[in-house]
């Protein structure tokens, strides 16, 4: 057993744990996006944010990805803690105003405005579906391509791709793919009424492209860039 | 090149060593040895070896007279350059057509040729013998000065400057916990940025549980600016792979890589033969000196990414895959390729070792501050009249390394800024130019010390611009995982882009600092940790100038094309039309003798007219029409 | 530039051999394939993904990831422009736009002659001659606006 310090109560945590699994055990909430419990943690969104460690050498980690220490001090809302997620939420945001589920994050901690230009691209890069296609459903249809601000997700050459086998499972679990209404000011509004209600009815769009190569018909999955 | 022949005991390689140290010491010829690096090629240094080789055979002096083709020797503004041994005469910038002179009058008739002397740019004079340059003076160079004395891809010549006797010392009359000792209170710190005390490194992965062990040579140096790693792997490959060997017994492991760049072909190929002769050599492979001691070690190529050059990164590139950081702890020391306890040290580092095992550690500590021991080379780049490699005592000032060796800013400009540690290090003003350089105190200025790119600015350098760069090449070279990192980067670089196009807004500088902040609290790796510098250090020091762009709409260095505009200066002007014929828009109008006038509706401002003109009699002015709007408007 | 390139499958095999059908030398495989071919075609990277049992999005992503791959065919000629921190300040971004202007394309392109690339770089390494550009592996030193039509003359026949 390892044991540490959580927001100043004492911790036990089994070998092999990260500190988000510990802080879970133990009923601490800590907002997560790119994290799922059947896939391999990534660190990509950096919402499981905590600080750690003491004194100027604090420091904020991925929580997902970070493995529990013995003797590791752990505080999981602080301010540098708190501002620095609001900016991963504005960040995300800015990306993909339409989704129900950053639009719902945003609400909750306390993202007003989105300071930056929109760019309506609906991935966030998360690498959810990159994971759940290699992972879970063994398919190994999609992935990451470059790298940088140019980075994306996509089948080889972004055509029909050979392994894929139309599970669906991609679309499933994206967090982007949950979108929320369209109601005045759709892009640039944050809304925080729907935090009580179900995802919305869905439109129908034309110009769609899945992966799955099925467009039009379920209306959810990830829209072409313009 | 004489055929390498294995050794089979240490026994017959110390005598190799004395026969090619007494060989060197007894020479009787005269000796020319010619820098020839990358950067000596690019200038020429290939048809001044052919005709240096032509004039000595046709004078008859073959047998007289060595050339010795080495690396780079650091003081690249002189290439190509020559020193003739024994005196050390310096001749610079030579052409082929120098050379026949240089065989007739030197060293036939043992006459100095004053016009191929260098000549300092601050006093004028003219120095004679290498020792008398300005440039190397103030220079301790105990890992680069050897450059002179070896030809990269002749291992003997390595043994003849006493190459393998401290591996002999370490494998022989050390223990590896002792040698593990002996770096740690050296003091070293890891020359590739963060400054790690190697020998704690070293220890740590000693200490790891496991039989098999990797040492890797990190040569991905992809700080723009900084090229010392490329003039070390060039130059004196040797130097380095016997500081890996050493690395080796140390801590315990069999097989190493060495990591270069795919944008450094020369370092390639002569790391490449120095492998291929010390494995035949029996310096490499297995039982070598006919001891128990095995160690491979191979090259492995980078393929144009920055990011490799942090550890995680590098590992996953070795393994064949993206060179995505991930998260640590696992330390490589624990966890490293392929799952095994691994110690990554840079280039520099590893040339550092050979020389503190031969000498001692006391001897190593005893040079440099108290925190920051011995040396460290830096690549002084950009508007210096001494551009080179220096390498300088750790304490020194930015002061002495700019005027002193640097020989001051070409132009009679003034110095602005110093840009350090590369892209994640900042710009340091002429406020801080007494700053004693070390580790620690760079980082407290906002910069960091880096792999030592140093590049100076004049007062034709826009800092906003210089921002916007660095933000630019760090969007690109982030791997894109950590949207901190990659959204941030990427909205930094959109706020300063709008700001040097005249875009920018009251509460931009806030927004650029808030999200700043963010990127470097939020992001896991040093990349994304440190990409905020460059912003945050050019907004402490030069608030002014991005206070100019976003409420004057003005570029007080005049470099920001939207806000500039390209003007002919009425006085100066002599009527040559060389800005017209440099023209591609024809936007220039004016006869022979007549003062020439830009079309501004033509003008594209390529800046190709600036460059033509003789006389500075083009300028960068102010927009005006950016200027009216703004006054128009409350 | 559509040219399809017509794979040998031999020399593919021999490159994966010269390595052992080692999955970890994947970078080092493809560094050869583009070695042979000027850049890596569709049908090398399928044919590699089979030859090496790696999935083939593994392989694209590797292939994107590292700037010393192309996917698509260079030219005949390639100019690189080394855009590193020293060339910026001693005015390289001008004479990007300048090789821009006299090749009329944009950098990362290939003209539609398939004559020249047009390339950029981070860094070098040879600060000191900066401004630098590479054309077809020589290094050209201290480039000026001025120089880049004569420099491509050299070049063209």
């Amino acid at each position: 057993m390892i044991t540490m310090k959580m927001n100043g109560l004492e911790v036990k945590a089994e070998e092999g744990w990260t500190v988000l699994e510990t802080a879970k055990f133990y009923g601490l909430e800590i907002p997560t996006l790119c994290h799922h419990e059947g896939l391999t943690p990534y660190g990509a969104c950096r919402l499981c944010l905590v600080e750690i460690g003491e004194g100027p050498k604090a420091k904020l980690v991925s929580s997902c990805t970070y493995p529990a220490e013995e003797g590791l001090v752990v505080h999981t809302d602080t301010k540098r803690v708190i501002e620095a997620r609001r900016m991963m939420i504005e960040l995300m945001l800015s990306v993909a105003p339409y989704s129900k589920t950053i639009q719902d994050l945003a609400s909750k901690f306390g993202v007003t405005r989105m300071r930056f230009k929109i760019r309506n691209e609906e991935c966030i890069l998360c690498g959810l579906c990159v994971r759940m296609c290699a992972e879970q459903m063994d398919g190994k249809a999609i992935g990451f391509q470059n790298r940088g601000f140019q980075r994306k997700i996509s089948t080889p050459f972004d055509i029909r791709s050979e392994e894929c086998r139309l599970c669906g499972g991609c679309i499933y679990i994206c967090p982007a793919c949950q979108l929320r209404c369209q109601g005045p000011q759709a892009e640039t509004a944050i809304c925080n009424a729907c935090l009580t209600m179900d995802p919305t009815c869905l439109d129908y769009y034309d110009e769609l492209q899945c992966w799955m190569y099925d467009a039009g018909r379920c209306g959810t999955c990830v829209r072409e860039k313009k | 090149m004489k055929r390498i022949k294995k050794f089979k005991t240490v026994e017959e390689l110390r005598k190799a060593i004395e026969q090619q140290e007494t060989s060197r010491q007894q020479e009787k010829r005269k000796v020319i040895v010619v820098s020839s690096g990358t950067c000596g090629q690019a200038r020429g240094s290939l048809k001044v070896i052919e005709a240096l080789k032509r004039a000595i055979r046709e004078a008859g002096l073959k047998d007289k007279v060595t050339l010795r083709i080495t690396g780079c020797h650091g003081f690249c503004e002189a290439e190509p350059n020559i020193i003739i041994y024994p005196d050390r005469i310096f001749y610079q910038k030579l052409t082929p057509a120098d050379v026949r002179t240089i065989v007739k009058e030197t060293l036939v008739e043992g006459r100095v040729v004053e016009k191929f002397l260098h000549r300092d740019p601050l006093t004028k004079e003219r120095a004679w013998y290498e020792n008398e340059i300005p440039f190397y003076q103030k220079q301790k160079r105990i890992v680069l000065g050897d450059n002179v004395f070896v030809d990269p891809t002749n291992l003997l010549d390595y043994l003849a400057i006493g190459g393998f006797r401290p591996f002999i010392k370490a494998l022989t009359r050390m223990k590896p916990e002792e040698i593990v000792q002996t770096v740690k209170q050296s003091g070293l710190r890891g020359r590739g940025g963060a400054g790690f005390p190697t020998g704690v490194k070293w220890e740590a992965t000693r200490r790891s549980p496991g039989d098999i062990k990797y040492i890797i040579c990190n040569g991905d140096e992809g700080d723009p600016g900084a090229y010392m790693d490329r003039s070390v792997l060039e130059g004196n490959p040797f130097r380095v792979i016997e500081g890996m060997l050493i690395g080796a017994l140390a801590i315990g492991a069999r097989e190493g890589y060495i990591y270069v760049r795919d944008e450094y072909p020369l370092a390639v190929r002569h790391v490449t033969l120095a492998l291929d002769q010390l494995y035949k050599a029996g310096l490499l492979g297995e039982k070598i000196l006919g001891t128990d001691f095995s160690f491979d070690l191979h090259i492995a190529k980078g393929a144009g990414a920055f990011v490799c050059g942090e550890e995680t990164a590098l590992i996953a590139s070795i393994e064949g895959r993206v060179g995505e950081p991930r998260q640590r702890p696992p330390f490589p020391a624990q966890k490293g390729l392929w799952g095994k306890p691994t110690c990554i040290n840079n280039v520099e580092t590893w040339a550092n070792i050979p020389l503190i095992i031969l000498n001692g550690a006391d001897w190593f500590a005893s040079i440099g501050t108290s925190g920051s021991k011995g040396t460290k080379i830096f690549s002084l780049v950009g508007k210096i009249n001494n551009t080179g490699l220096v390498e300088v005592p750790m304490g020194i000032t930015l002061r002495e390394i700019i005027y002193d060796i640097g020989g001051g800013i070409p132009e009679g400009k003034a110095f602005k800024a110093v840009q350090t540690g590369g892209p994640s290090g900042g710009c340091l003003p002429a406020s801080l130019l007494d700053l004693t350089i070390d580790y620690e105190s760079l980082t407290a200025a906002g910069s960091i010390m880096g792999s030592g790119g140093m590049i100076v600015m004049d007062e034709k350098t826009c800092m906003v611009d210089v921002a916007l760069y660095f933000l630019n090449f760090l969007r690109d070279e982030s791997c894109g995982k950590c949207i901190s990192c990659r959204e941030g980067t990427q909205r930094m670089w959109e706020i300063v882009k709008d700001i040097s196009e005249g875009k920018g807004k009251p509460g931009d500088l806030e927004l650029l600092e808030e999200l700043a902040i963010a990127t470097k609290e939020a992001s896991m790796c040093g990349l994304g940790q440190t990409a905020a510098n460059p912003v945050l250090s050019t907004l402490r020091y030069f608030r002014d100038e991005f206070e100019a762009h976003i409420y004057e709409k003005r570029c007080p260095a005049g470099v920001c094309k939207s806000l500039i505009r390209y003007a002919v200066i009425p006085e100066k002007c002599t009527g040559c039309e060389a800005c017209k014929r440099a023209c591609p828009t024809g936007a220039i109008q004016g006869t022979r003798k007549d003062v020439h006038l830009i079309l501004y509706d033509k003008c594209i401002k390529c800046g190709a007219c600036l460059e033509a003109c003789r006389f500075e009699a083009i300028e960068a002015q102010r927009e005006e029409a950016i200027a009216i709007v703004k006054e128009v408007k409350p | 530039m559509s040219v399809h390139q017509i794979i040998n499958l031999d020399s593919l095999q021999e490159i994966v051999e010269r390595h052992g059908y080692n999955k970890n030398k994947l970078i080092a495989i493809l560094q050869d394939v583009q070695a042979v071919y000027h850049y890596l075609p569709a049908e090398a990277l399928k044919t590699l993904s089979k030859l090496l049992k790696i999935p083939l999005i593994d392989i694209i992503s590797v292939a994107t990831f590292y700037r010393a791959f192309s996917l698509t065919p260079k030219g005949r000629h390639t100019a690189t422009v080394c855009m590193g921190t020293a060339c910026h300040v001693r005015g390289a971004p001008k004479i990007l736009e300048e090789f821009e202007r006299q090749l009329q394309i944009k950098r990362g392109q290939t003209s539609e002659d398939g004559e020249w690339s047009l390339e950029s770089v981070a860094c070098l390494g040879c600060c000191a001659i900066g401004p630098v550009v590479v054309v077809d592996g020589d290094y050209h030193a201290h480039t000026s606006i001025r120089k880049v039509p004569t420099i491509l003359s050299k070049y063209r026949k």
